[in-house]
């Protein structure tokens, strides 16, 4: 067995202190944030049609917007400062204490996780739905999707962003191709939004179908923020991060206004909210044989991209665990060869196929907004700390977003409105899952922390913290 | 301030702490599945007239059902399938409690280990 021993940045192995390897430029960071989170024009966004209409979907999709550009503005500052594989776990443990990365990284862990699991539980469904035949189910479909994403992870970084780069890219290509094949700025001819989205539909619930449209609403852009995962492999992390990040974002709004427009104009919102394929269908509703063909290949696609770069990040929030010791240093080793995290990455691989083979697509995607929503409301107080432990000026930023503390405001009140979303559907599973942490929280503060190093994991060339 | 030494981990007690986090994970995300906890509200409103103007969809609404396979007797669960908003004030109220409790818990005690952190990296220089 390889003897891994941590020490910092690198992990030693037989004698050798080898490192993740910096490979990466801001097409990359794009490719993994955005390669991510398409997936979500293709599945997911729509079930905020359900909670609260189209209409509800549409306000939502902006003001997520919001809460997201707050998460890339905040997340490009403090990243492209702590540039360290982990993204918000590394930023935690500099900026708030070792218990708040602890649970950062197992946000992360478990956003990830269960957004692969979505993913290829999408493309198992997919492919059943084209094929069309009796008895042929999604499991080996998911399998060999978690299987074989797991050992392109395993094999290299580069290869596996450069795939995600290539697919993201056709899979967003085909949202815009789909937007100007049905004459977007012509109502009538293919696109019926009047007739479609009236006074009397637009919100049947009311207001609070509106909030609980939050929920899914989250789904338009969750994970843009993995983009910091990739920090200790960029060749340059603070040009590239708040580059591909702040790209990634611009990207993923343009696809959300895009997706919302044609599809609310193609389909009844009842319909709409409970369609696994709300793309794919819109291409069969264009009645062009050719759309249809490019909107389930993208479909298909865009879930391969997310679960890859899902894979990546959860086993590099798991291997910064493992570096520092929150877990046993085991889980840090680099492969000699590859120079991944190839542990993590196969350690995380049967607990991703457990899932996907016991939830359906609504409760994983669920499980991962929950872990995403706490992760955010982390992340609008940290930035908080950021600023007043190192004021402007007395370390090097890569980036400063301004308006601040407008961001983190903004940020902090959508989180509290999207934990009121999910309690009117997923309540239970909230207080569950919390309690679950709390747990935790106690298990690794009261035993588990006592095998952690403690000035070692403070790694940044900062001057002490104001306060302290 | 002392150099923390952090005592060797034995391999058995790796093992054992790898399995308390997989259980953790598995008990947390699985037992809400498991009872039932997981899911939304949602029932069906039946209406006795089965037809689509019954239904609240106007003909451009009729003929997109029907594109998509659907005739008004198939449609009728799917549109008057219903979410049923009601704030249950009780459940509510343990929740915020229990996420506050949770942050409160969670910045208090990472601040007391942070002190550790800060000083014993600032000390040694």
């Amino acid at each position: 067995m390889t003897a891994a021993v941590d020490t910092g940045q690198t992990t030693t192995i037989h004698g050798d202190r080898v490192s993740l390897l910096r490979v990466l430029g801001p097409a990359h960071v794009w490719a993994l944030g955005v390669g991510i989170v398409l997936v979500g024009e293709f599945t997911g966004w729509n079930f905020s049609a359900d909670k609260g209409g189209a209409l509800a979907a549409l306000i939502v999709c902006w003001i997520v917007g919001l809460l997201y550009t707050s998460v890339a503005m905040i997340d490009s500052e403090v990243t492209s400062t702590v540039a360290a594989a982990g993204g918000q776990y590394a930023q935690a443990k500099h900026i708030v204490g070792p218990l708040m990365a602890f649970n950062v990284a197992l946000f992360l862990v478990f956003a990830y996780t269960m957004l692969e699991v979505s993913d290829a539980i999408l493309l198992g469904d997919t492919i059943v739905a084209k094929a069309g035949a009796e008895g042929l189910t999604h499991n080996s479909f998911i399998a060999a999707t978690i299987v074989v994403l797991a050992w392109l992870n395993y094999r290299g970084v580069l290869m596996t962003l450069n795939v995600n780069f290539v697919i993201t890219a056709i899979a967003y290509i085909s949202i815009v191709i789909l937007f100007f094949s049905v004459s977007p700025w012509t109502q009538g001819a293919v696109l019926k939004l009047n007739e479609l989205v009236t006074p009397g539909n637009a919100l049947p619930y009311g207001w609070i179908g509106v909030i609980a449209a939050f929920q899914f609403g989250i789904w338009y852009y969750l994970g843009i923020e993995g983009t910091t995962q990739a920090a200790e492999e960029v060749r340059s992390p603070a040009r590239s991060l708040p580059y591909g990040t702040m790209a990634g974002m611009i990207t993923l709004l343009i696809a959300a206004a895009m997706t919302w427009y044609v599809c609310a104009s193609l389909m009844p919102w009842e319909y709409l909210g409970i369609t696994y394929y709300p793309l794919w269908d819109a291409g069969k509703l264009t009645g062009s044989p050719l759309l249809e063909e490019l909107l389930f290949v993208a479909t298909l696609l865009a879930a391969l991209a997310s679960a890859n770069g899902c894979i990546n990040d959860a086993a590099r929030a798991w291997f910064s665990l493992g570096r520092d010791r929150y877990l046993p240093s085991w889980f840090s080793a680099v492969h000699p060869r590859y120079r991944t995290p190839y542990r993590s990455i196969l350690f995380l691989l049967p607990i991703a196929l457990a899932f996907a083979f016991i939830a359906d697509l609504n409760q994983a995607i669920t499980f991962s907004i929950l872990s995403g929503v706490l992760q955010y409301t982390f992340m609008s107080i940290n930035i908080m700390m950021f600023r007043r432990k190192w004021p402007l000026g007395t370390i090097r930023r890569g980036y400063t977003h301004p308006f601040h503390p407008l961001p983190a405001i903004v940020l902090f009140c959508l989180c509290m409105v999207t934990f009121f979303a999910i309690f009117l559907g997923f309540g239970s599973q909230l207080i569950a899952m919390t309690v679950f942490y709390f747990l935790i929280s106690l298990w690794f503060h009261f035993y588990r922390y006592k095998f952690v190093r403690r000035g070692d994991q403070f790694s940044m060339p900062w001057p002490k913290p104001q306060g302290y | 301030m002392a150099r923390y030494i952090p005592p060797e981990q034995n391999k058995a007690g790796q093992i054992l702490d790898i399995a308390v986090v997989v259980v953790a994970i598995f008990v947390a995300l699985w037992l809400p599945l498991k009872l039932g906890f997981a899911g939304a509200a949602k029932s069906i409103d039946p209406l006795d007239a089965k037809t689509w103007d019954a239904l609240g969809q106007n003909p451009t609404m009729a003929s997109i059902w029907e594109k998509l396979g659907y005739t008004p007797e198939t449609a009728h669960d799917i549109i008057q399938n219903r979410f049923h908003y009601i704030i249950d004030w009780p459940t509510l109220i343990i929740m915020a409690i229990v996420l506050i409790a949770y942050f409160v818990f969670l910045f208090r005690a990472s601040d007391k280990e942070y002190r550790e952190v800060i000083n014993e990296k600032f000390d040694d220089k």
